[in-house]
């Protein structure tokens, strides 16, 4: 399938020097909520900034469903929404008049129904004649994503959308940003909250350092990269691990009374057995076990603590 | 053209003025109205007349260029530098408008609101002081080209500033004095000749210069001349803008 949007060895320098973004390519498909992950300061904004004209590259090519974004602006940009992370609007003008203002910059003709459905949809309808200076943060937040969406795009660039919202409108809006993939917008979000793209993403990408280091199916990247545990805890409190279980990679935490075991999950063997069996005959009792998988935090962390480190190795 | 976009950022605008209206239309027309109770109405009567005209006539020209200079460029200043400081900037950089459909929409809107306010200061004064308009398409034209060529400039100081203070530096500190040593008090042919001919480096006295020739038909040098410069600036003007476009000059990273 062509991709919705196409970058390709997209880099940007500032003029303090400083290089935001480095060779970044990377294909977004139609059709799926895409997460892009990373620290601050990674490149998160600036690749999105790029992506939607607000910065300049400085060498590379971005296309949107197969149009240049630079030489083709006006065809690329219609295509695109973005929710921006600041709370940045106006403060004294109406919830409708800016919807609609944005409506109309993109190019479309007033639609007042659409604008309407819009703001029902995000629950604003009530709030369409106050001045957006008399909304809560959250209300504001919706406000982008209405204005966002009101030019009917077929890309959305979420950025940090769930920042300093609470638990439940988070919630909301992960219904509403399914929705919208359902809808057959293509959603691309940032995020600190790695729950958020456990929840939602179809694919996720890792970006450290203005680098792409990876891009995989939330699934795969699960599965490739989740390490489990096994927990004991123990009867009795343990000084060390025994001798006869040195050869597994057995960790004794807090006041030796919690054993945990880490395994790969598609190994033919993953040693549990053993461990039991050498358990019981050391005469190890323990009165509860449990198992989990790394979130995808742990596997995020590990990621960026991995890039770091290779890049440390090619400096020295 | 994104002609959408030309009326969304024009009618933005122009609901700012109406929101504002107090501050966007009232005050400046009264403040002028003060200058035309002082100098038209209670001393203007002891004053010599000027190439024939009344001293109270004789300054409304001076006035609502006045007004409209300083108007034009606070409006246009104002209505670009707003979303760069509350960060909505991003949704102009973002949209598929071109930097000419920008400058139409922004331009617009605060020529419009100057050309109203001039309008209104015209007809205010006449309730105080008598005066004719010997060439009412050309005073119109001036009112228009003269709003049209400050809001440029006025657009430049908004991208330009970084702060209020540098928002209100050019209009208070160089557009009111060379307003008031430009001729909106007096004829520059009353100045000694050296100071005729450094006053002529001043270009508000052709604005000022060719308004009042609309007005009574006496100019201090020759309506072309004042059309021309207008002109000159207006190029001037769409010279810079075209290059902050291009660049990305304090617009974009």
């Amino acid at each position: 399938m062509d991709p919705i949007i196409s970058v390709k060895n997209l880099n940007k320098v500032y003029s303090s020097g400083f290089q935001a973004l480095k060779d970044v390519s990377v294909d977004i498909h139609r059709g799926e909520i895409f997460a892009l992950l990373g620290p601050n300061g990674a490149g998160k904004t600036t690749l999105i900034s790029t992506i939607c004209g607000i910065t300049s590259p400085t060498s590379g090519q971005i296309q949107a469903d197969g149009v240049d974004i630079i030489r083709d602006y006006r065809v690329a940009r219609k295509l695109i929404g973005l929710v921006p992370q600041e709370l940045t609007t106006d403060a004294f003008e109406s919830v409708w008049a800016t919807t609609n203002f944005s409506r109309g910059l993109f190019g479309k003709a007033p639609d007042p129904a659409y604008i309407e459905k819009i703001l029902k949809s995000l629950s604003l309808w009530d709030k369409k004649d106050n001045r957006i200076m008399e909304l809560s943060g959250g209300m504001k937040r919706r406000v982008l994503i209405a204005k966002a969406l009101s030019h009917e795009p077929k890309i959305l660039f979420l950025d940090e959308p769930t920042a300093g919202v609470d638990v439940e409108l988070r919630r909301e809006m992960w219904e509403l940003v399914r929705k919208l993939r359902d809808d057959g917008v293509t959603i691309i979000l940032t995020t600190h909250y790695i729950e958020e793209a456990e929840e939602m993403a179809d694919r996720i990408g890792v970006i450290s350092k203005g680098r792409i280091i990876l891009v995989e199916e939330k699934a795969t990247l699960m599965d490739q990269l989740g390490k489990k545990q096994l927990t004991l805890h123990l009867q009795q409190p343990m000084r060390s691990i025994p001798t006869e279980l040195s050869g597994y990679a057995l960790e004794l935490l807090g006041d030796g009374q919690t054993l945990v075991y880490t395994f790969d999950v598609h190994a033919s063997e993953t040693g549990i057995g053993e461990i039991l069996r050498k358990l019981n005959e050391l005469g190890v009792d323990f009165k509860d076990l449990k198992s989990t998988q790394s979130s995808l935090e742990e596997i995020f962390v590990g990621l960026v603590r991995s890039a770091a480190q290779q890049k440390e190795e090619v400096t020295v | 053209m994104n002609v959408y976009a030309i009326r969304a950022i024009y009618k933005f605008e122009m609901a700012r003025t109406w929101r504002t209206l107090m501050q966007s239309i009232a005050s400046p027309v009264i403040s002028t109205s003060l200058y035309f109770v002082v100098f038209g109405s209670a001393i203007g009567s002891k004053m010599i007349s000027i190439d024939g005209i009344s001293y109270g006539a004789f300054i409304i020209p001076g006035l609502i260029m006045l007004s409209l200079l300083t108007e034009s460029i606070s409006n246009a200043s104002f209505g670009i530098y707003m979303p760069k400081f509350t960060g909505s900037i991003y949704e102009i950089l973002s949209a598929p408008v071109s930097p000419i459909e920008v400058v139409l929409g922004y331009v617009g809107a605060a020529a419009t609101k100057s050309v109203i306010l001039g309008l209104l200061i015209l007809a205010t004064a006449r309730l105080f002081v008598d005066f004719e308009v010997l060439h009412p398409l050309w005073m119109f034209s001036f009112l228009v080209l003269t709003a049209v060529t400050f809001s440029l400039f006025g657009f430049i100081i908004g991208v330009w500033a970084d702060g209020f203070e540098k928002l209100q530096i050019i209009p208070m500190m160089v557009v009111t004095p060379l307003t008031f040593l430009g001729g909106s008090f007096y004829s520059i042919n009353m100045l000694p000749p050296v100071w005729q001919t450094i006053t002529l480096f001043n270009p508000v006295v052709y604005l000022i210069s060719g308004f009042r020739w609309s007005f009574y038909g006496v100019a201090d040098v020759h309506v072309g001349v004042s059309v021309g410069m207008t002109f000159v600036f207006m190029l001037l003007c769409l010279t810079i803008i075209w290059w902050i476009f291009k660049t990305g000059y304090r617009l974009k990273d």
